[in-house]
C-alpha cells in the first residue's frame, strides 16, 4: 500500500536523456499502466521506481519519503519480470521463499506464505518442480507467486504477458485483473506496448512518448478525449482514422479524427465522403469495411453483425455527429 | 556430415588417423612401461613380455609418492585459488559497470601472451622476495597468476550469457553481490567452472619449467620435475622403464578425471540449465 510521487524525474545514460522530466502521482491501491511504443521510457520508469536504476534527477516518494537512495528490497516492492526470471536451479517453493530466506523469516511463516500464494495462483501442486518442467504460463504464476510472497507495498509488472501464447495471455491478463481486486491495497504498475492490455486492465492509463508523458487517465477518458494525435492514434484497435488536407480542412482542423465506429453509410443526399470498399475483414460479430476516398490511407469503417457487403461496392458515408477529433498543426486536439 | 558412401568412408578413415596420431604415443609408453631389459629397445607393437618390475621399482622410492602429493596439493589448490579469483573477477567484469572495463579485459589478457621463460627471472625473484622458495606456495602462486587469463575470460563471457532479469530479481529479493554470485550464478555456472577448473588442473599437474626452478629438494618436486630427474645406475643408463611406469601412472588420473567430468559437461550444456 502505497501512495507514488515521481517530481521532475529525469534519467540519462551517458549524454542519451531517456526520461525527461515526469511528473506523475500513483495513488494507493490504483492499478497504472505505463504504455507507448517501443523506446518511449516506460520500462526505464518502472526500472527507477523499482531502483534497479538510479535517478539522474527529481525525487521518487513512496508515502511521501524520498527514497531516491533505498535499495530495491528495502522499498517494499516486488516484481514480475517479461522472461519470468526465475532461478533455474531451484524448485518452485525454494524460488518463492527465496527472497525471505534472505530476510531469515522462520521457517514455519515461509512455509504458511509459500503455501498460501501457491493456491491462491493454483500452482500449489508444483511446489517441488523445477521451472525447466513447467509450461510458460505456470512459469509465470511461479514468477507472480514469487512478488506476493514478498507481501510488497507496490506490485510491478515489466510486460508480464509478451512471452506468452495468444489464448494464454487473455486467461493471465484475468488473473492478473482478479489479483487486482483481491489484493485492493496494493498499488500496481503495468509496463506493456499493447494498448488492449492497458485498456483491459488499468485504472487509469498513463501514455508514454520518447520520455515524456503524453496524457494520464482513465482508459475510456484517453479514449474520448485524447490529448493528442499521438494518443489518439495509439489507444483504440483498430487505429482511428486521421483525415487530412481539404475534408479535415471543411472542419476547420489540420487533421480529423474518427473512429471506425462512428462512421455511419448515409444517403447520397447527406453523404459526406463517398468511395469504393477495397478490403474487409469479417470478425464474426461485427466486420470492418476498407473505403478508399481518396484520402491517403482507406477509411476504416466498423459495422455490425457479418459481413454483408462485397469488395467493390460504392458506399456514402457520414461521421456521427459529436464524435468528431479535431487537431491544431500542433498536433493538439480542439475543443 | 559428407553424404556419399565414399567420403563417408574417408571421413571415418581421417578419424581413425587422427586417433592413432593422438594415441599412439602414450600406448607406446604403456606397452614400454612393462617391459624390462633389452626388451624396451625393440620396435613393436604388441608388448614382448609382461612384468610389473617397473612399477614397483617407481612406487618403492619414497621421493616418487611424495611428489605426486605435491602435485595434488599443489593443483587442487591452484584450482581453488584461480576459481575464487576468476569468479569474483568476472563478475565484475561482466556485470559491473566501470570506467575502463575493456581496457582491463584486454590486459588480462595481455598477461597470458607471454611465454613463461620470460617472466621466469621476474618471478623467481619474487618468489624470493616472499620467502616461498623450495615450497609448495610458490607453484600455486605462479601456476595461478597463469590460469587466471584464461579462466577469468571464460567466466566472464559465460557469466555475460546469464541472463541479466534473473540478477534483478535477486537484487529486489535482497541478495547482495555475493550472495548473487554463491546462491544464483554458481549453480548456473558449474558447467563453466567444471571446464576451466579441469583445465587448470591439467595446466597445473603437466607444468614443468617451474617446478624445475621453484624447487630445489628432492620431497619438494612435483611428478613431471621427478620422473625427469629420474636416474640410472650410471649418468650414462637413462631408466627408460621406470620413467614410462612414472609416466603411466600420472597420466591415467587425468584421463579419468576428463572422462567423468566430459559427461558431466555434456550434462550440463544440454540439460539448458540458464535458460529460465
Amino acid at each position: 500500500m502505497a501512495n507514488i510521487q515521481l517530481k521532475a524525474v529525469r534519467k540519462s545514460y551517458g549524454a542519451v536523456e531517456v526520461i525527461k522530466g515526469v511528473d506523475l502521482e500513483i495513488k494507493k491501491g490504483e492499478f497504472m499502466v505505463f504504455v507507448g511504443p517501443s523506446g518511449c521510457g516506460k520500462s526505464t520508469m518502472l526500472r527507477l521506481i523499482s531502483g534497479l536504476e538510479q535517478i539522474t534527477s527529481g525525487d521518487l516518494l513512496f508515502d511521501d519519503e524520498l527514497v531516491n537512495n533505498v535499495v530495491p528490497a528495502k522499498r517494499g516492492i516486488a516484481m514480475v519480470f517479461q522472461s519470468y526470471a526465475l532461478y533455474p536451479h531451484m524448485t518452485v517453493f525454494d524460488n518463492m521463499a527465496f527472497g525471505m530466506k534472505l530476510d531469515k523469516t522462520s521457517k514455519q511463516e515461509m512455509k504458511d506464505r509459500v503455501q498460501k500464494a501457491a493456491e491462491l495462483l493454483q500452482i500449489d501442486h508444483l511446489l517441488d518442480r523445477l521451472p525447466k518442467q513447467l509450461s510458460g504460463g505456470q512459469r509465470q504464476r511461479v514468477a507472480i507467486g514469487r512478488a506476493i510472497v514478498r507481501d510488497p507495498r507496490v506490485f510491478l509488472f515489466d510486460e508480464p504477458l509478451s512471452n506468452l501464447d495468444a489464448a494464454l495471455r487473455v486467461q493471465t491478463r484475468l488473473e492478473i485483473a482478479k489479483l487486482h481486486h483481491d489484493m485492493t491495497d496494493v498499488t500496481m504498475i503495468y509496463v506493456t506496448h499493447d494498448q488492449v492490455e492497458a485498456m483491459t486492465l488499468a485504472d487509469r492509463i498513463c501514455v508514454l512518448r520518447d520520455g515524456l508523458i503524453e496524457q494520464v487517465g482513465t482508459p475510456s477518458e484517453l479514449y474520448e478525449n485524447p490529448a493528442s494525435l499521438f494518443v489518439a492514434g495509439f489507444i483504440g484497435s483498430p487505429q482511428m482514422n486521421f483525415l487530412k488536407g481539404a475534408i479535415a480542412e471543411k472542419h476547420n482542423c489540420t487533421t480529423l479524427g474518427i473512429r471506425a465506429e462512428h462512421i455511419e453509410i448515409a444517403d447520397a443526399a447527406d453523404a459526406e465522403w463517398t468511395g469504393k470498399v477495397v478490403h474487409a475483414e469479417d470478425l464474426g460479430s461485427d466486420n470492418y469495411l476498407f473505403v478508399d476516398i481518396g484520402a491517403g490511407d482507406p477509411l476504416i469503417v466498423r459495422r455490425p453483425g457479418k459481413l454483408e457487403t462485397p469488395l467493390g461496392t460504392e458506399l456514402n458515408l457520414r461521421p456521427i455527429a459529436g464524435h468528431i477529433h479535431r487537431f491544431d498543426a500542433n498536433e493538439k486536439p480542439i475543443r | 556430415m559428407p553424404t556419399t558412401p565414399f567420403w563417408r568412408y574417408m571421413f571415418y578413415a581421417g578419424v581413425v588417423a587422427i586417433v592413432i596420431i593422438a594415441v599412439f604415443p602414450f600406448y607406446y609408453a604403456v606397452m614400454t612401461s612393462f617391459e624390462t631389459g633389452t626388451a624396451i629397445f625393440k620396435p613393436n607393437i604388441l608388448p614382448e613380455m609382461f612384468s610389473w618390475q617397473n612399477y614397483a621399482q617407481v612406487t618403492g622410492q619414497r621421493a616418487f609418492a611424495s611428489s605426486i602429493l605435491n602435485s595434488v596439493f599443489i593443483a587442487s589448490t591452484t584450482v581453488f585459488c584461480a576459481l575464487l579469483l576468476a569468479v569474483t573477477a568476472s563478475y565484475a567484469l561482466a556485470r559491473v559497470r566501470f570506467r575502463g572495463r575493456s581496457l582491463l579485459l584486454m590486459t588480462i589478457l595481455g598477461v597470458s601472451m607471454f611465454p613463461q621463460i620470460a617472466v621466469l627471472s621476474g618471478l623467481y625473484e619474487l618468489v624470493n622476495f616472499l620467502g616461498i622458495y623450495n615450497r609448495p606456495w610458490a607453484l600455486v602462486m605462479s601456476y595461478t597468476i597463469f590460469t587466471l587469463p584464461f579462466t577469468v575470460w571464460v567466466l566472464t563471457t559465460f557469466m555475460r550469457e546469464l541472463p541479466t532479469e534473473i540478477e534483478e530479481a535477486a537484487i529486489v529479493d535482497g541478495a547482495t553481490p555475493w550472495v548473487i554470485i554463491t546462491k544464483v550464478f554458481l549453480p548456473l555456472l558449474w558447467p563453466a567452472l567444471v571446464t576451466t577448473g579441469l583445465l587448470a588442473f591439467i595446466g597445473a599437474w603437466n607444468e614443468f619449467l617451474f617446478a624445475l626452478t621453484f624447487t630445489i629438494s628432492e620431497d619438494m618436486r612435483t611428478v613431471p620435475v621427478a620422473i625427469a630427474l629420474l636416474s640410472g645406475a650410471s649418468v650414462q643408463e637413462i631408466p627408460w622403464g621406470p620413467i614410462m611406469a612414472a609416466s603411466v601412472i600420472v597420466t591415467v588420473p587425468l584421463i579419468i578425471l576428463v572422462l567423468i567430468f566430459q559427461r558431466k559437461i555434456v550434462a550440463g550444456l544440454t540439460a539448458g540449465g540458464v535458460k529460465g
